[in-house]
C-alpha cells in the first residue's frame, strides 16, 4: 500500500501568499497566518455549521460570498478576507444580532469575557442601526447548576455540537423556525428534568455569550474555559 | 486658544470657547459620575470648554448654540423624548454617552414587560401604603425605551456602562482636536 | 416485463375501452375535489347503473383539467365536451346528454385560448387517465421509455439523450438536469440515490400537486429512468404531507408498479434495480432546498447546510445523490419516448420543452397550465389567463413564489424563459403566477411575501432569521402609514445584507418581492410614506386625504 502523499495548495489571501494542505479550509489558513477573518458559531473541534455567516469572504472571479469556514482552499485560490464590502456586511450581521434578543451586556455574567461583545468592539461596531427588537424570552434556571438565558442566546448551536459530538449526549438541540428559534433540552422540558443531560457543562464552556452559564456568578463574573476541546479532540485522533 | 471642534460644521473660527452641554435622561447618572472621574484632567478641560448646561447648571431651558452635548440616558418618557428633539436642535455635535444613550441599556429591560406593566408592579403590587400609580407631574413614560439615535440623529457613540473616565476624556480630547470618530470601545 | 408484455397490457386496456360508446371523465384531483367533485363522480356513476347503460358508458374519477376555477369538471371524452360547475343534481343531466346530444349541464367550450393555447406534455395524461390504474397509464404509452431504455440504451446514452434534449430543472433555477445526472453518474460505482423533491411549498402553486395527483406513474418512470441513467439502487419522493391524495396516489402507483416489475428488484430481467420510498415532509417550507430536504430525509432537523459539496457528490447519508424537481421527472418519459430533438424543438435557444404554471391571482380563467417556453406573458394572462376581471387593469405579474419578483405590465411581452424572467429580477420559480391589477398594492404584497419568509426561515443563519424579521418589521410600518424615507434606506440595506449573506436560497430570495417592487413601484412607496396608499389596500394610511375603511 502506498502512502498517500498531502498534497499541497498555494493561494492568496489578502494578496498574501500563503501554502495549505488541500484538506484544510480558508479559515484554517487564514488563522495559521495570522489574518483576521470574524467567525461565531465556528469553534476548531466542532464540526462547521456555516450558519453565522460572519466569516464569508470574496473569491476573486466568483460573484458569490463564500463561508470561510466549510470552503476548502484551491490552487490558485485568490481570497479577500478582508473588504469595505465585507466589512460593511459584518457589521449589519452582528447588528442584526445585537437587535434580535435582549444583549444588555452591562448586567451579563459573562461582560468582559463574551465572544458577541469582544467581537463588536474588534469589528469596531459603534451603535446598533436597526431597531432593537426586544422579544420576551425566559430564563430556565432548573438546572441545578447551571442557567440557560435564551436573552443572549445567539443561536450558534455549539452547545447542540458539543453535546451531540464530544459529550455524546445529544441533549440540546434547535426547536421552532425563524426568530422562534431557541435551543431546547430534550424535547423541551426544562433542563433540570432533562433525563439525557450528563451535567458535564460543556455547552456552558463553549458558549461564546451569556446564554448558557454556571450557577452563583454575577456580573462579568463567568468567564468560558475551553482548554478540554482541543485536548479532547487531540486525544480522540490519536487514538483512532 | 482651543482648536476647532467637529467637522466643517462647527465654525471655523470659534469666539472664545466649546460650548459644551450634558444631558441627563433615562440613566443612573454613572456616565456623569464617569465624566467627574478625569479629576484633575477636568481643570484642563475647562480651560477650552464652557459647561452651558448640565445636571448642575441651573438654567430653565436649554441654551442655543451648543457645540457639544453630551447625552447620558436613554428616551423612556415623553418628556426625555420632547427634551432630546429640542438637545437636537440647538446642538451641533451631539454624542451618545454610555450604553443606556447608545443601546438602551437597562432601562430597556422593560421593553420586554411593557410599561403598564412595569408601573404596576412597582406602584401597585409591591406597595402596601396606598398602593397607586403616580400619573401628575410626572411625565408620562413612552411605550417602549428607545437608545437616542432611534428618537434623533447622533454623531458619535461613546458606548460603556459607564464609559471610562479616560475614554471620556480623550474622545473630548480628540473633539477638542477637531477630531470626530467613534472610539473603540466594548459595550458593557 | 418486457416490452411486448407492456404492449400486451396496453392493448387490453385500450381494447376495454374501446367497448365503451361513452367515456366520462370526472375530476377529482385536489381542486375539483375540494368543490366536490367526488360526489360528482359517485352521481354520475349511480345515474348510468340506475338507467342501465353500465355496459355503454365507461366512468372514470381522473386527475386535474386544468381549469379550477370551473370545477367540478366533468368531460365526455368521446364527444369531446367538457361540463363545468357541475353539480351532484346534474348527473342524470350529463347521461342524458350522452345519447341523445341534449344540453346538458353548462358546458364549457375548450376551444377557446385556454385550452388552445396550452401544449401539454407533462400534463398530457392529466385529466384523461385514472390516475389509480397503471393500465390506464400504460395505455397512454407509459412506462414505454423505461422498459425501452433498459432494454436498449446505455446509461450514457440516456444522460446524452437528456442533455441534447436541454431539459432545465423545473424547480426554479434551472440548472441543466442533463449535466446534473452525468455528475451523478462519473461519482463511480457505489451507493447512490435519486431524490424527488415533491415539497411543493410556494403560496398559491400547486403544478407538482396536479401531476402527482393525476399521473404519478409519470413521475415514478421518470425517477427510475434516472436511477438507470446515473446508477442508483433507491429512491425517495419527499411529498408535504399537506397533499394527502398525491401521496395515496403515489402509493398506490408504487405498490402497482413493483407489482409488474417495473419499480423493485431486477426491473424487467435486468440487473437494475430501484426501490421508491415515500418520505411526508412536516410542513416546512425550507424543506424544498435540497440540502434541508435530504437533512429531513435522514431524520435531522430540517435545515439546510452550505453548498459546495453539491449533494451530486455528497447527498443523502453522505452519498451521491440525485434530486430532482417532480416537473422535471416528469419530462423524462415524454423526452425520452420522442427524442431529445422532439423537446428541443419546443420553446426557446436557452429554455426547452414546456413550463406549468399555477395561474392565479386577479385573471379571469385561473388553475394549471402548461405552456411552451418563449410564450409571452401577456399571451399568458390575456389570452389563457382570459384577462383581467371587472374591466380593470393588469399591474403587475409575479412569478417564482417568495424567492420570485414582481414583473410590471410595462414588461409582459417579455418570453417567459429562464433567463428573460432574471434579467428584469424576477425568476422563473416552480410556476407560481399570479396576477394582480390595480387593486393590488405593491407594498402589501412585498409584505405578505416577506412574513411568508420570516415565518419559513429555518433560523439557522442570522441575517434570514433576524433579517426577515427587520424587513418585515419596516413593511409593516410602511402598510400602517408609519413610515419613514429613512425606512425605505434601512429596507434596501437589508435587502442588500440579506441577499447576499444568507446560507441558502430562502433568505438569498427573500429580498427579491421587495426589491422588484421597489424598482419598478417606487411610487407606491412613497406614496406611502407621504400617507398615501394609490390602491387604496393598507388600512390607517389615507388615501387622498381619506381614511382608508378597515
Amino acid at each position: 500500500m502506498t502512502k498517500s502523499t498531502v498534497r499541497v495548495k498555494t493561494l492568496t489571501i489578502d494578496g498574501r501568499e500563503v501554502g495549505a494542505r488541500e484538506d484544510q479550509t480558508i479559515l484554517d489558513v487564514a488563522r495559521e497566518n495570522d489574518i483576521f477573518i470574524p467567525t461565531l458559531c465556528d469553534l476548531p473541534g466542532l464540526s462547521t455549521v456555516g450558519a453565522c455567516r460572519l466569516c464569508l469572504i470574496e473569491l476573486k472571479g466568483s460573484p458569490r460570498l463564500l463561508p470561510a469556514c466549510v470552503t476548502r482552499v484551491a490552487e490558485g485560490m485568490e481570497v479577500i478576507a478582508n473588504s469595505e464590502r465585507l466589512d460593511r456586511y459584518r457589521h449589519g450581521i452582528l447588528e442584526l444580532l445585537f437587535a434580535e434578543r435582549n444583549h444588555v451586556c452591562s448586567v451579563c455574567v459573562v461582560n468582559g469575557h463574551c465572544d458577541l461583545q469582544s467581537l463588536a468592539l474588534k469589528l469596531g461596531m459603534t451603535h446598533v442601526h436597526f431597531p432593537y427588537q426586544y422579544p420576551s424570552l425566559p430564563v430556565d434556571a432548573s438546572h441545578e447548576r447551571f442557567v440557560v438565558d435564551h436573552n443572549r442566546c445567539i443561536l450558534c448551536t455549539r452547545c447542540v455540537r458539543v453535546c451531540d459530538e464530544i459529550e455524546g449526549a445529544h441533549t440540546w438541540d434547535v426547536m421552532a423556525r425563524g426568530v422562534e428559534c431557541r435551543v431546547i433540552t430534550d424535547l423541551a422540558q426544562p433542563w433540570g428534568k432533562s433525563e439525557s443531560c450528563t451535567g458535564c457543562g460543556k455547552c456552558v464552556q463553549v458558549c461564546p455569550t451569556g446564554a448558557l452559564s454556571e450557577k452563583g456568578k454575577s456580573v462579568a463574573e463567568m468567564s468560558k474555559r475551553r482548554q478540554f476541546l482541543p485536548y479532547l479532540t487531540l486525544m480522540r485522533e490519536g487514538r483512532k | 486658544m482651543s482648536a476647532p471642534v467637529g467637522q466643517a460644521s462647527l465654525p471655523a473660527e470659534q469666539p472664545k470657547k466649546i460650548r459644551l452641554a450634558t444631558v441627563w435622561l433615562d440613566g443612573c447618572s454613572g456616565c456623569h459620575m464617569s465624566l467627574l472621574d478625569t479629576d484633575e484632567r477636568l481643570i484642563e478641560l475647562a480651560k477650552r470648554v464652557t459647561v452651558v448646561w448640565g445636571p448642575l447648571v441651573d438654567l430653565k431651558e436649554f441654551p442655543a448654540e451648543v457645540d457639544v452635548t453630551l447625552v447620558e440616558g436613554a428616551i423612556s418618557s415623553e418628556e426625555d423624548l420632547h427634551r432630546i428633539k429640542m438637545v437636537r436642535a440647538r446642538t451641533k455635535l451631539l454624542v451618545s454617552l454610555g450604553d443606556c444613550a447608545v443601546t438602551g441599556n437597562v432601562p430597556a429591560m422593560r421593553n420586554k414587560f411593557g410599561a403598564s406593566a412595569v408601573l404596576r408592579r412597582a406602584y401597585l403590587e409591591n406597595v402596601t401604603l396606598d398602593p397607586q400609580i403616580p400619573r401628575e407631574i410626572v411625565p408620562t413614560l413612552l411605550p417602549a425605551v428607545r437608545p437616542v439615535h432611534e428618537a434623533v440623529p447622533v454623531d458619535l457613540f461613546i458606548p460603556g456602562c459607564p464609559p471610562s473616565a479616560d475614554l471620556i476624556f480623550s474622545v473630548l480630547s480628540d473633539l477638542l482636536e477637531g477630531k470626530v470618530s467613534n472610539p473603540a470601545a466594548k459595550f458593557g | 416485463m418486457t416490452i411486448e408484455e407492456l404492449r400486451k397490457i396496453a392493448e387490453t386496456e385500450r381494447e376495454a375501452e374501446k367497448r365503451y360508446q361513452h367515456r366520462v371523465c370526472v375530476c377529482t384531483a385536489a381542486g375539483c375535489l375540494s368543490s366536490g367533485g367526488d360526489h360528482v363522480l359517485d352521481a354520475i356513476r349511480k345515474e348510468v347503473a340506475e338507467s342501465g347503460m353500465k355496459n355503454e358508458v365507461l366512468v372514470k374519477g381522473v386527475g386535474c383539467m386544468g381549469l379550477c376555477s370551473a370545477g367540478p369538471l366533468v368531460s365526455v371524452e368521446t364527444e369531446g365536451k367538457m361540463f363545468a360547475n357541475v353539480t351532484p343534481e346534474e348527473a342524470p343531466d350529463v347521461v342524458g346528454s350522452l345519447d341523445t346530444g341534449a344540453g346538458g349541464p353548462q358546458e364549457c367550450p375548450t376551444n377557446v385560448p385556454f385550452f388552445e393555447r396550452q401544449k401539454k406534455i407533462v400534463l398530457e395524461n392529466c385529466g384523461k387517465i385514472d390516475p389509480e390504474r397503471i393500465e390506464d397509464y400504460i395505455a397512454h404509452d407509459g412506462y414505454l421509455a423505461l422498459v425501452h431504455t433498459i432494454a436498449e440504451r446505455s446509461p450514457q446514452e440516456v444522460i446524452q439523450e437528456i442533455i441534447r434534449s436541454g431539459l432545465r430543472g423545473r424547480g426554479g433555477a434551472g440548472y441543466p438536469t442533463g449535466l446534473k445526472w452525468s455528475t451523478v453518474a462519473k461519482t463511480g460505482e457505489q451507493e447512490k440515490f435519486v431524490i424527488c423533491n415533491a415539497d411543493e411549498g410556494d403560496p398559491g402553486a400547486f403544478m407538482d400537486r396536479a401531476v402527482l395527483e393525476s399521473d404519478p406513474h409519470r413521475v415514478l418512470e421518470g425517477m427510475a429512468i434516472a436511477a438507470y441513467a446515473v446508477g442508483a439502487q433507491k429512491g425517495f419522493l419527499y411529498v408535504r404531507a399537506e397533499y394527502p391524495l398525491a401521496v395515496k396516489n403515489l402509493k398506490t402507483a408504487i405498490r402497482q408498479a413493483d407489482r409488474l416489475g417495473l419499480l423493485g428488484n431486477s426491473i424487467c430481467g435486468s440487473r437494475f434495480s430501484f426501490h421508491v420510498d415515500i418520505r411526508l415532509g412536516a410542513g416546512a417550507f425550507v424543506c424544498g432546498e435540497e440540502t434541508a430536504l435530504i437533512a429531513s430525509i435522514e431524520g435531522k432537523r430540517g435545515t439546510p447546510r452550505p453548498r459546495p459539496p453539491y449533494p451530486a457528490e455528497s447527498g443523502l447519508w453522505d452519498s451521491p445523490t440525485l434530486i430532482n424537481n417532480v416537473e422535471t421527472f416528469a419530462n423524462v418519459a415524454p423526452i425520452l419516448r420522442n427524442g431529445a430533438a422532439w423537446f428541443a424543438g419546443i420553446g426557446t435557444e436557452k429554455s426547452k420543452g414546456t413550463k406549468v404554471f399555477a395561474l392565479a391571482g386577479r385573471v379571469t380563467n385561473t388553475g394549471l397550465i402548461e405552456v411552451p417556453m418563449g410564450i409571452t406573458l401577456r399571451e399568458v394572462v390575456n389570452e389563457i389567463g382570459g384577462g383581467i376581471p371587472d374591466g380593470k387593469k393588469c399591474k403587475a405579474v409575479q412569478t417564482g413564489g417568495p424567492s420570485g419578483g414582481c414583473i410590471p405590465e410595462k414588461h409582459m411581452d417579455l418570453p417567459v424563459d429562464y433567463e428573460s424572467l432574471k434579467s428584469i429580477g424576477s425568476m422563473m420559480g416552480s410556476g407560481g403566477m399570479i396576477v394582480m391589477d390595480e387593486t393590488s398594492c405593491m407594498v402589501d404584497v412585498a409584505k405578505y411575501f416577506m412574513e411568508f419568509c420570516m415565518s419559513e426561515s429555518c433560523g439557522k443563519c442570522i441575517p434570514c432569521r433576524a433579517g426577515t424579521q427587520q424587513m418585515h418589521g419596516i413593511l409593516a410600518r410602511i402598510t400602517a402609514g408609519e413610515g419613514t424615507p429613512a425606512d425605505l434606506a434601512l429596507l434596501e440595506e437589508l435587502c442588500d445584507l440579506v441577499r447576499n449573506t444568507s446560507l441558502c436560497g430562502l433568505g438569498q430570495g427573500a429580498p427579491t418581492p421587495v426589491l422588484t417592487t421597489m424598482q419598478y413601484f417606487r411610487g407606491e412607496y412613497d406614496a406611502h410614506v407621504a400617507g398615501e396608499c394609490p390602491a387604496g389596500v393598507c388600512a390607517g394610511v389615507h388615501r387622498g386625504g381619506e381614511e382608508v375603511a378597515k
